[in-house]
């Protein structure tokens, strides 16, 4: 601690120095208070009902699953496939990211929300519209012959399909706000344009790779769906193989210890992010976006925007409009027009409700996130916490690590009496959405809040302002931008869920995926129609939303 | 658990997540009625996602019997059998349905069921009762697994469509059969007892080493094989899918024409009628429901004519009643297989977890 901040943080009253820690404990409190109650004690339930008999954990069960060679197999395809998967998308992503940051051109806040759209569409769709691509017959098959649907690549292209956005958002978020100037500066005074870039830019950069990343890892770790439907029966990870030993062959005891594993194997891993993110972190000057972005400039920066779109139109647009394509399948929208009736069969009600029910479970589930992601980022900003309240950082990743059958599972047994039975109420729904949501809130939050200069915040105290108001003074100007994208991504995140809703969402108020899952689980053209007409509509739902979003933080830019 | 740690817990996060959303729901669901006690008007059923009935039908039930049904649907069968277990002592509801022979024995060795004869058992075939002397869960309905075949593709190829087990492992029909994995599907399972119970204990590996051998291909889930893999099937022709045979329900071919507009005067898909399991789903009363009287009401409901009547073309599943109606649709494009490949539960649940892991080394290693 440099002189200066001493001599500051002494001069804050003593009274002060009391209340504020009490806030801060406070605000703790609250996501500490909403992980414990609704992730740490129903997972730690279900586990302990796989490997407690008669009150005796059986830890030797550990060693057994972990002897078994399908098991190591399992463990070891799911961690290669998940380093290729992160790999590829940085690859094929950041050079996205670069455009979307840097560059200025007609219809970019458009195609920034339709690339978003894939990470929310639920995995049966996607799988179903991606094979129409990379599958037999599909495009690239009637091309050039080329098929993918039996083979690794197809699940790993996949990945990338839906996890582009994890690292145009992350990354693009954190290099549109980076003043360009620092690298213009870097340039005068002789550097070369790639030792300007690695010594300025990519220091400042390196903590929003490092999340991007850490999240593309997280989600491919634990990939259930993409690995389910391209890859068929023999290629399988963790996630799968708890699914399966918990919900079809009902071994809990084998799931716990897999749940155990992947929970250790998570929690490493973001240990280690959490380390290097720290060191990394700088006091960065953030500047307004709109005025970093310019339209691009000679053969090479054209050259690069189209091959960036090249791939987006291949990798995201295409299999979407497989989609839409298949849902107009039917004369005069057919399906379309089907969806609002209640045929009294498949649905108590008509499909098309589906999208209200997804609505409202998406905008309670986005007020949960954002409040205890916001709450959670402001406590581990301060850089005088503890090392306990650094190791929370990790905890909060923790949810999407674990599967959601843990979860549901979990929820039923540990949230069963009174005064907290809420099996069968609808809040459970927000919830688990919500636990999906936090860490996304998070990871956008924090980089930007850590970015803050803590001398303004001091300086601010010593002038005599409350914690409260400081926090509204100083970080939150600086963060509103921040806490839309967290918004718009906790929403989106809710609008797709779906392994935790399928196993709790009521028949009579059905999600969006939900309803489109039960579609595809019928015979008939209409219903297969239908299924389609509906993922076109959560595709355009969820893309209205994030263009909303993104008109909002637009208008707003002007109070920076 | 004890409910003390549980306040415990809620009372230090309480306070502390005070969510109005939370407080919100909890008055909603006290309208409900479903916390309330014994006198509630309100019966729960809980089930998977394929239940589904028609509006008018629970409507008269509702009327006449003063109840008001609220459904839960638990996922797919085997997740929904495996929450009921889970949450047995303080259930989700009052009637659990859905539990069909593969996974009985489960349902019934976890003591999920509380004996109760519902009115009308005598009416049921006999073909489908169980546990006749405890009457811990009564039958509802039934349906055939069976291998569906695309009309179109036998008549270009001027090929005679599969009939039997033994066909499929037939040269003729060589990379033609795509099947569901037998530990994460219940068809998957269902065609994979079909084949131990006409092959016996010792010849249903050989069989599988044929069948493997002749290019069966294997996906993780109904909606993949049916809708992505199967030719027949319209998702399938959307997809320009490659395999004229599939593992499938026999209410399949049906259900391409009823959802189908306009209807076409023929089914585009067929069975391969020897090569049925017989699937039977029960229903029973919860152990520890909170409403049995409630319970018995709808379990009593679940075996009228008009209910058994009303289920074929909402759940794809034949009645188990004597004189319920099934539509012509069902008698016209999915016939009920005359002979279907059955087996006791017991014997079911004595080898189910040894043959899907046979299965699984066998098929898929």
């Amino acid at each position: 601690m440099d002189l200066a901040r001493t001599e500051v943080a002494e001069a804050v009253p003593r009274k002060g120095r009391a209340r504020s820690a009490a806030v801060r404990l406070g605000l703790v409190a609250v996501p500490v208070a909403f992980f414990g109650l609704f992730f740490a004690y129903p997972v730690a339930a279900i586990v302990a009902r796989g490997l407690k008999v008669d009150g005796v954990w059986q830890f030797g069960r550990l060693t057994d699953v972990l002897g078994e060679p399908d098991i190591r197999h399992v463990l070891w395809f799911t961690t290669w496939q998940a380093l290729a998967s992160t790999a590829l998308t940085l690859l094929i992503a950041l050079p996205g990211a670069y455009v979307f940051a840097r560059f200025d051109f007609p219809g970019k806040q458009v195609l920034r929300a339709v690339v978003t759209v894939p990470f929310v569409l639920p995995t049966v769709v996607v799988g179903t519209a991606f094979l129409a691509l990379v599958g037999r017959g599909g495009l690239l098959d009637e091309l050039w012959g080329v098929r993918l649907d039996t083979t690794v690549w197809a699940i790993l292209l996949a990945h990338v399909f839906f996890n582009y956005a994890v690292v145009v958002r992350t990354v693009g978020g954190l290099w549109s706000q980076l003043d360009p100037r620092q690298e213009e500066a870097a340039r005068m005074l002789g550097a070369s344009p790639l030792k300007a870039w690695r010594q300025v830019t990519l220091p400042a950069l390196a903590p929003a790779v490092a999340a991007a990343a850490l999240m593309v890892f997280l989600f491919t770790f634990t990939s259930f769906g993409v690995v389910q439907i391209l890859g068929g029966p023999t290629f399988s990870t963790l996630e799968v193989e708890i699914y399966r030993q918990t919900s079809e062959i009902f071994d809990l005891s084998t799931a716990a210890v897999l749940t155990i594993i992947q929970f250790l194997a998570v929690g490493a891993i973001l240990a280690v992010h959490a380390w290097t993110v720290r060191r990394r972190e700088s006091a960065l000057r953030l500047v307004d976006a709109s005025v970093t972005a310019r339209r691009p400039r000679g053969a090479a920066q054209w050259a690069l925007l189209a091959g960036v779109l090249a791939v987006i139109v291949v990798l995201l647009l295409l299999p979407l409009a497989v989609l839409v394509q298949r849902s107009l399948d039917a004369p005069d929208f057919g399906y379309y027009r089907a969806l609002t009736s209640a045929d009294g069969g498949v649905f108590l009600v008509a499909p098309i409700e589906a999208i209200g029910n997804s609505l409202q479970y998406a905008v309670v589930a986005t007020l949960i996130a954002v409040l205890i992601g916001a709450l959670a980022a402001a406590v581990l900003t301060r850089r005088d916490a503890g090392r306990f309240v650094r190791g929370f950082d990790a905890l909060l990743m923790l949810p999407l690590g674990v599967s959601a059958v843990t979860v549901g599972f979990g929820f039923l047994i540990a949230l069963d009496e009174p005064p907290l039975d809420l099996r069968s109420t609808w809040i459970l729904v927000p919830l688990a959405q919500a636990l999906v949501g936090v860490p996304f809130v998070v990871r956008t939050m924090l980089p930007v809040l850590r970015a803050v200069d803590q001398r303004l915040r001091e300086a601010a105290s010593v002038l005599g302002a409350s914690p409260w108001r400081v926090w509204r003074e100083v970080d939150l100007p600086m963060v509103r931008r921040a806490l839309l994208i967290a918004a718009g991504f906790a929403f989106a995140v809710s609008l797709g869920e779906f392994g935790a809703t399928v196993f709790i969402a009521r028949p009579d108020n059905p999600t969006l995926p939900v309803a489109v899952a039960r579609l595809l689980g019928r015979a008939g053209e209409l219903n297969y129609g239908q299924a389609m007409a509906l993922s076109t509509v959560l595709m355009v739902v969820c893309a209205v939303a994030l263009l909303v979003l993104e008109r909002l933080r637009t208008d707003r830019t002007g109070e920076f | 658990m004890s409910i003390t740690k549980k306040a415990t817990v809620f009372a230090v996060g309480f306070g502390l997540v005070a969510l109005p959303a939370l407080a919100a729901c909890g008055s909603s669901d006290s309208d409900g009625g479903s916390g309330s006690g014994g006198g509630s008007k309100t019966v729960t059923l809980v089930s998977h996602n394929s239940w589904a009935v028609s509006k008018p039908v629970l409507a008269a039930f509702e009327k006449q019997s003063g109840y008001k049904v609220k459904v839960l649907e638990d996922g797919d069968a085997g997740q929904a059998v495996n929450k009921a277990i889970l949450t047995k002592d303080n259930p989700q509801g009052d009637v659990f349905f859905g539990v069909d022979n593969t996974l009985l024995s489960r349902a019934l060795d976890n003591e999920l069921f509380q004996s109760y004869e519902a009115k009308g058992s005598d009416r049921i075939l006999d073909e489908y009762r169980v546990d006749q002397d405890k009457h811990r869960v009564t039958p509802i309905d039934t349906g055939d697994i069976c291998v569906n075949y695309d009309k179109a593709y036998f008549s270009e190829h001027k090929l005679t469509p599969p009939t039997s087990f033994d066909d499929l492992i037939k040269p003729a029909y060589k990379n033609l059969l795509v099947t569901e994995n037998a530990s994460t599907s219940s068809p998957g399972l269902g065609f994979l007892l079909g084949t131990a119970a006409k092959y016996g204990d010792d010849g249903w590996e050989g069989y599988w080493k044929k069948l493997k051998a002749n290019g069966v291909k294997v996906v993780d889930g109904w909606e993949q094989a049916y809708n992505e893999e199967f030719s027949g099937s319209a998702g399938g022709k959307k997809a320009k899918a490659e395999r004229p045979l599939v593992v499938s329900y026999a209410s399949s071919p049906p259900a391409e024409v009823i959802y189908a507009d306009p209807k076409p005067t023929t089914a585009p898909t067929g069975v391969a009628t020897g090569t049925c399991f017989r699937q039977v789903e029960y229903a029973g009363l919860l152990s520890n429901a909170e409403n049995a009287p409630g319970g018995k009401a709808l379990l009593d409901f679940l075996l009228t004519k008009t209910f058994q009547g009303d289920m074929p073309l909402n759940m794809f599943v034949y009645p188990v009643v004597k004189g319920a109606q099934v539509p012509e649709e069902f008698t016209e494009f999915g016939p009920q297989a005359k002979d279907p490949e059955t087996m006791d539960p017991a014997k079911i649940a004595d080898n189910r977890d040894d043959w899907v892991k046979s299965w699984t080394s066998l098929v898929l290693k």
